[in-house]
């Protein structure tokens, strides 16, 4: 009895903890993965042509510029339309809503952000593209422009859940304070309960960025594709191609191993880095809350 | 001087408990008025309909007037912001306000509408002062508040409500988590404060009450059980009720 009680208890640990690092190698092998396809495109493809501006794989230019700056625009356009609205309904949620409007609209936003990225893409397609396109005037409807939008979109439930979710474990009492000295409910979410939950609104953020710089259906459906460097404002409002979109509409038909193959992998290193580098980010904010709130309770 | 009247005020919060029942009872300026008994008594809750603070709680029914300078202040139409100003409160757990010193003092006072410099800083020297902190916190009115010691954050909380210049202050337990030292400091801040003030505590200890009160009301269940001057209740109480608690028979 007491033999079996220890074997059942050493298997089931040992299970529990070769779970938990096959995390870890899943991780480590994706990334050894991405290295070795990715990095021979480096001595493949000469520096010059591949900060080209150029993006023609067929007569060999790879000239990954225009789709990292087409993966930037969408980016910072969805975040810019992101957040505001993002935080925006985050405080109305957590502020100033009853409780059984909160009890409604929770649920509906993280069912939102459950929506198949390929949907919101259709629709984007079909009611976005050519009402914008009507709209404002312009050659097409498929632009960075429509992609930011979208993909604002996707991203909204992500900010408006994590940033939610600060607001609401802002101490009772900071608000009571603050009612208690004459704020308005204005004056308090502004100046009181924001700046408490700040850094887990920046998480939010970050995160909302995060999907957003990752995002590939949507994109893909809706920005048209064509690899032309976005330099200036107007670049918004012409179309573009991301990285994620480049990566998932070349794949499919490239010879395994050639130099188109590898430098698709390298873009995908790029990708990575740059997602890592803003999960890093947050996560170290999210860090700093935890000792920050452990010095509040100590 | 009555500075608040309360006429049968009744009170019942949305999940049923009844916490306030019929209560009347004249509140003096210029004095420390206590009230204390057991938890649940609805001291906290009579406090928090001075200032309108319950607004914000679910409450069910709210019956009886409370007249501030014969003021009926449950009246709807009352300027809830301004009456916050006039009632300041402070409560059990210090709430510093994420922000430095010098900030959470003037915050009221901006929201207020003061922006003059001079205004500002001579209300932060002046209401750090009287709530003997000054010496404490000068050099440093530029940190968080939240660096400070418990102790002195309450007492900057107490500060903070003081440069509104309120006339009647609301005071939670204020020192139900200091130690004897800081609480002794903050009891003798109260005894300068009723020079000016109107001051209703909720203390945290019998013996606090006895220390401070001039006049004391006796709350159990809901109820004002006995209410009078703050010598007489702690020596010779009236009810059995009043005397088993000072006494310690319950509670």
């Amino acid at each position: 009895m007491e033999k079996s009680l220890n074997w059942r208890e050493f298997v089931i640990t040992r299970a529990v903890k070769a779970s938990g690092y096959s995390a870890i190698v899943f991780v480590l092998l994706i990334f050894f993965f991405l290295m070795r396809e990715g990095l021979p495109a480096i001595g493949e493809v000469s520096a010059g042509n591949l900060f080209s501006i150029r993006w023609y794989p067929i007569e060999d230019y790879f000239g990954i510029l225009p789709l990292i700056t087409g993966s930037i625009i969408v980016t910072i356009g969805a975040t810019l339309i992101a957040v505001p609205f993002g935080i925006g309904t985050a405080v109305y949620i957590s502020e100033i809503a009853p409780r059984w409007m909160r009890e409604v609209l929770k649920p509906l936003v993280e069912l939102l952000g459950g929506l198949p990225s390929v949907v919101l893409g259709f629709l984007g397609i079909l009611i976005v593209s050519p009402n914008l396109r009507i709209l404002l005037d312009l050659p097409t409807g498929l632009t960075a422009f429509t992609g930011s939008l979208l993909l604002g979109g996707i991203a909204v439930p992500t900010v408006v859940s994590v940033a939610e979710d600060a607001l609401d474990a802002v101490p009772r009492s900071y608000r009571e304070g603050a009612w208690a000295l004459g704020a308005t409910p204005w004056q308090t979410i502004w100046r009181v309960t924001l700046p408490a939950a700040k850094s887990g609104v920046l998480t939010a953020v970050m995160l909302g960025v995060g999907r957003a710089i990752g995002e590939t259906m949507t994109v893909m459906m809706v920005t048209g594709n064509a690899p032309v460097l976005a330099t200036k404002l107007g670049s918004l409002f012409a179309p573009v191609r991301t990285m994620t979109a480049t990566i998932a509409a070349e794949m499919g038909e490239v010879a395994n191993g050639s130099v188109h193959y590898h430098t698709l992998f390298l873009i995908g290193i790029i990708l990575f880095l740059i997602s890592l580098t803003v999960n890093v980010l947050a996560s170290s904010v999210v860090f700093r809350t935890k000792k920050r709130a452990e010095r509040i309770l100590s | 001087m009555n500075k608040i009247i309360i006429e049968n005020l009744s009170l019942q919060y949305s999940d049923g408990t009844e916490s306030l029942k019929g209560i009347s009872m004249e509140i003096r300026q210029n004095a420390v008025t206590v009230l204390f008994g057991p938890a649940g008594g609805g001291k906290s809750t009579l406090l928090r309909c001075l200032n309108r603070l319950n607004d914000l709680t679910e409450v069910r029914s709210n019956s009886g007037r409370i007249l501030i300078d014969g003021e009926d202040i449950l009246d709807p139409k009352t300027d809830v912001i301004a009456l916050r100003r006039k009632v300041g409160m402070v409560f059990a757990r210090p709430v510093t306000l994420p922000m430095s010193i010098r900030e959470n003092i003037t915050y009221g006072l901006e929201l207020a509408g003061e922006k003059r410099r001079a205004k500002l800083n001579e209300a932060v020297e002046r209401s750090l002062k009287l709530a003997a902190i000054w010496d404490e916190v000068k050099d440093r009115l530029n940190e968080p508040a939240i660096a400070l010691s418990g102790g002195q954050q309450q007492r900057v909380c107490l500060a903070r409500v003081l440069a509104l210049q309120p006339e009647i202050i609301l005071l939670d337990e204020p020192t139900s988590g200091l130690d004897p030292i800081s609480t002794g400091k903050v009891e003798a801040a109260l005894y300068e404060l009723k020079k000016n003030f109107t001051v209703i505590l909720v203390p945290h200890s019998v013996q606090q009450a006895a220390r401070t009160a001039d006049h004391a009301a006796f709350f159990l269940q809901g109820e004002l059980i006995e209410y009078g001057d703050g010598k007489k209740m702690f020596t010779a109480p009236k009810q059995k009720k009043t005397e088993d608690y000072i006494m310690g028979r319950f509670g």
